[in-house]
């Protein structure tokens, strides 16, 4: 199973982004060093949502490009993306499984629904969804 | 000509154009991909008019989105 380490105050982070961000959803960038079936962030990207909305988030390809030329920059590769669900579970959507390309990507869905947000990682391989591991130290 | 390909320098013939150089980098699900020319940002539907130089910096970006 893949892991995905995440920095305690990255994932605080991702928590204010997407509170800040409501009611819209919020999104991000994930970047930093794969090890096998390890990933550990290294870097988090908190990018804009230009939908503007609760249901949907795009990431924007400016914001998209200068995230990746920083990534490269830095010796860091691309680890996923994150985005919050306002008012809905920590799993992912249809939509979201329709739109994940990338079968080597980890997508970091954050539940805002609940009194405390939750936050679960996930691939997507083939349109199946496969649960990762999400360690935050 | 000498062009950058997500960061890595590579040689390919003279002309070529962004739907040709789609192909011969073997993106994967193009119809997904937005592609950036010097940071410039590229309508998809003028890949195959549209002709790269020597010294150019092409960037392939999957379109990232969902929702609910």
């Amino acid at each position: 199973m893949t892991t995905i380490r995440l920095k305690q105050q990255d994932y605080e982070a991702i928590v204010a982004h997407a509170k800040s961000g409501l009611p819209n959803e919020a999104c991000g960038l994930l970047a930093g060093k794969a090890d096998g079936d390890v990933k550990t962030v290294e870097k988090i990207y908190l990018l804009s949502n230009p939908d503007n909305s609760p249901e949907h988030f795009s990431i924007d390809p400016k914001e998209q490009l200068a995230a990746v030329k920083d990534m490269r920059a830095n010796g860091f590769v691309p680890l996923g993306n994150f985005h919050s669900h306002p008012s809905t579970p920590a799993r992912l959507s249809e939509e979201d499984i329709r739109l994940a390309y990338d079968g080597k990507a980890s997508y970091l869905i954050l539940s805002l629904a609940g009194e405390s947000p939750v936050l679960n990682a996930f691939g997507v391989v083939g349109g199946e969804v496969v649960p990762q591991k999400l360690s935050i130290f | 000509m000498k062009l950058t390909v997500a960061g890595n320098a590579k040689e390919y013939a003279n002309g070529l154009t962004v739907a040709q150089l789609i192909e011969l980098e073997k993106v994967e699900t193009p119809q997904y991909v937005t592609v950036s020319i010097n940071d410039e940002f590229v309508e998809s539907g003028v890949f195959a008019n549209t002709s790269l130089k020597d010294g150019d910096n092409v960037e392939f970006l999957y379109f990232m989105g969902g929702g609910r």
